[in-house]
């Protein structure tokens, strides 16, 4: 069912509009869906310039609103509500209602391997990510050349993880011992004297080994976050402590943390919730296999390769489940701060 | 007066390791008293080893896309430098010369024409949705702000299929840019909503008052006073937006799947992992041509990016 989506279905929109071939073509189509927004956009401001006083507000509200309303219910919750009937009737999605996706889920080995490996990255990467954040903006806080340190562990941020899979694949990269090794790790293991490894292959070290490459770009967003919450740390506080002969290790344990406690709470939430997601790291450097799959990338294996559209649509509902307390801790925390 | 003794002990108390000697105010920080707790030598020590282990990766597939096929699969990149002259540019001439069927360029050009729209579009719609939450009252507005915002927490993969359904046999938009385009909007909206909505809410009302006053209509207001002020929050959305798609390769990859007139560079650069995982002269080019925009974007405008982390700018 999912393979037939993939092939274009005959359009009443003229070809030229959907696709084009040359770079010209391309941009010329890409002004044109511009020009196209534009005067929907443009549309909709003229309609509500017609309606004037208090009474028009109304008309003038819901055509300012109207658009993206509709584009969430439409775009968003429609599909989700189908997804969730899909996850219920069965592998392909459309037998009779059941709970036999969500029971398989639990029951079929492969499948458990997905939740342990999910449940790996949700508790190593944020602490890893954070703790790592923490130390390095502890140490470099008010350093020469902050902003440089800064920079170089926060560019993993900015690159798409597909262009981080490659970096840390080259790293893994095994060649046998006794050949010259590409890969830098192997390299290292072989200086000491080990046996070079196959990191992607051998499980469940190749889980870990994916793992890292999340650290490695989440490190950066929690050393932003965490510095900022440490330099909004009152001054007079500081020099209170430091009257009370507070200092060094325990100025951190009784005054840097638990000001930043609420920084720290959105930054494990946060990078909780982004590594529930996590897909593209598997995706580009494993495909899954090896034991390494996790579940937003078995909802995209179960989906377009397995055929297996209503277990997909399972994996789908399970990451929005899973989300959920994640959410609602971070929301309870920050009302306990407020 | 300097102890060489790990963090770890509070012992090691002594603040007062020689006074910096350019600090003139000395403005303290609390973990300024950890560094110097942990004795700044190593605290340097432990930064640099931090900092070297985080760019090492990159630095290593950098050097990798200058050398030759031949050498790359020779030896570790490493060995580059005692033979500097054997660096080339020979793959990336290869990955982006037009038409060889290893040129990234189409995949790039690809790349551009979803991102421009993908961003323009939900700044339209959000900002003009935040000015009727904000400012517009009618029936209804409450409730639909709170499920406008509770919409961020969807995992976006829950509504992948049905949509891709939609496209192609509601639509006729299948393997488009439009699908891209406008599920990247759609994916966008609550978080883009919110930001806008938050900063527009601390513009005072006076200003909305008194042009009311005057005799301006909320068209008006909108474009005269609320755009010109929005520019920040615009720009840290946009920033954020930017990065998301153009990096972006879930949505992609469902909706226009690995086809070179309209797939983008991320999905090529996965295919091609997959399919020829050893040919790193061209990965490692392909890469790098698929990173230097956002890394450039991202350098440029690092100042609007934080701010948006700091707004709490994170989507799913």
């Amino acid at each position: 069912m999912v393979a037939s989506l993939l092939s274009a279905a005959p359009s009443a929109i003229p070809e030229p509009l959907l696709r084009a071939e040359s770079t010209a073509g391309k941009f010329v189509l890409m002004f044109f869906a511009i020009a196209f927004f534009a005067a929907i956009f443009g549309l909709v401001l003229f309609l509500a310039s017609l309606f004037k006083g208090r009474s028009g507000e109304k008309v003038q509200g819901a055509l300012f609103a109207g658009p993206a309303i509709l584009l969430l219910a439409v775009g968003l919750m429609y599909p989700a509500i189908l997804t969730i009937l899909q996850s219920l009737r069965g592998k392909s999605g459309e037998g009779s209602f059941s709970f036999d996706n969500y029971s398989a889920m639990f029951s079929q080995p492969e499948l458990i391997t997905v939740l342990r490996n999910t449940a790996l990255w949700v508790i190593l990467v944020p602490f890893l990510a954070t703790a790592i954040g923490l130390l390095y903006a502890i140490l470099i806080d008010r350093a020469r050349g902050e902003a440089f340190a800064k920079a170089l562990i926060f560019l993993p941020m900015a690159i798409s993880m597909v262009g981080a899979s490659i970096i840390w694949k080259f790293v893994y990269q095994y060649k046998q011992t006794e050949r010259p090794q590409i890969g830098l790790l192997n390299q290292i293991l072989k200086m000491f004297g080990f046996e070079t490894r196959q990191f992607l292959l051998d499980a469940p070290v190749n889980t870990l080994m994916l793992i890292l490459v999340m650290v490695w770009i989440q490190a950066g967003f929690a050393m932003t976050i965490l510095s900022a919450a440490i330099k909004a740390i009152p001054d007079d506080i500081i020099e209170a402590a430091h009257l009370d002969g507070v200092y060094g290790f325990r100025m951190f344990r009784y005054i840097t943390l638990p000001s930043i406690r609420a920084a720290l709470v959105v930054v494990l939430t946060t990078i909780g919730i982004g590594t529930l997601k996590v897909f593209d790291i598997v995706r580009t450097m494993t495909a899954g296999q090896f034991d390494t799959s996790v579940v937003a990338n078995e909802f995209y294996n179960q989906s377009f390769r397995y055929d297996a559209p209503g277990l997909g649509a399972a994996m789908a509902v399970l990451l929005f489940v899973l989300v959920i307390p994640i959410v609602t801790y971070n929301i309870v925390q920050m009302r306990k701060e407020a | 007066m300097s102890t060489l003794q790990p963090a770890a002990t509070p012992e090691s108390v002594s603040d007062e390791v020689t006074p910096a000697p350019k600090a003139k105010k000395a403005k303290r920080s609390a973990t300024g008293d950890a560094a110097s707790a942990l004795n700044s030598r190593w605290a340097s020590l432990v930064a640099v080893i931090i900092a070297v282990l985080w760019t090492t990766p990159t630095v290593g597939l950098l050097v990798t896309s200058f050398r030759s096929q031949r050498d790359i699969n020779r030896d570790g990149w490493w060995n580059a430098f005692a033979n500097p002259g054997a660096f080339t540019l020979e793959n990336y001439r290869q990955a982006l010369e037009p038409g060889s069927s290893a040129s990234f360029t189409q995949y790039f050009v690809n790349t551009i024409v979803i991102t421009i729209p993908a961003v323009m579009l939900p700044i339209f719609l959000a900002s003009l949705a935040a000015y009727a939450f904000a400012w517009v009252p009618f029936p209804g507005r409450n409730a639909l702000f709170v499920a406008v915002f509770a919409l961020q927490i969807v995992p976006l993969q829950i509504a992948l299929i049905p949509l891709l359904d939609i496209y192609t046999n509601k639509l006729g938009l299948g393997n488009s840019y439009w699908s891209v385009w406008i599920s990247h909007t759609i994916f966008a909206l609550p978080l883009a909503t919110f930001l806008i909505h938050n900063f527009m809410r601390e513009l005072p009302g006076e200003l909305m008052e008194a042009a009311r006053v005057d005799g301006a209509g909320h068209v008006t207001i909108f474009f005269k006073i609320l755009l010109p002020l929005l520019t920040p929050a615009i720009a840290a959305f946009g920033i954020f937006q930017f990065l998301w798609v153009w990096n972006d390769l879930l949505v992609s990859l469902i909706f226009i799947g690995g086809t070179p007139e309209v797939a983008p560079i991320t999905v090529r650069v996965a295919e091609l992992a997959g399919t020829r995982g050893s040919a790193w002269y061209l990965l490692s080019a392909g890469a790098f041509i698929s990173m230097i925009v956002p890394v450039v974007v991202f350098l440029a405008l690092q100042r609007f990016f934080v701010r948006g982390l700091l707004a709490g700018g994170l989507k799913g």
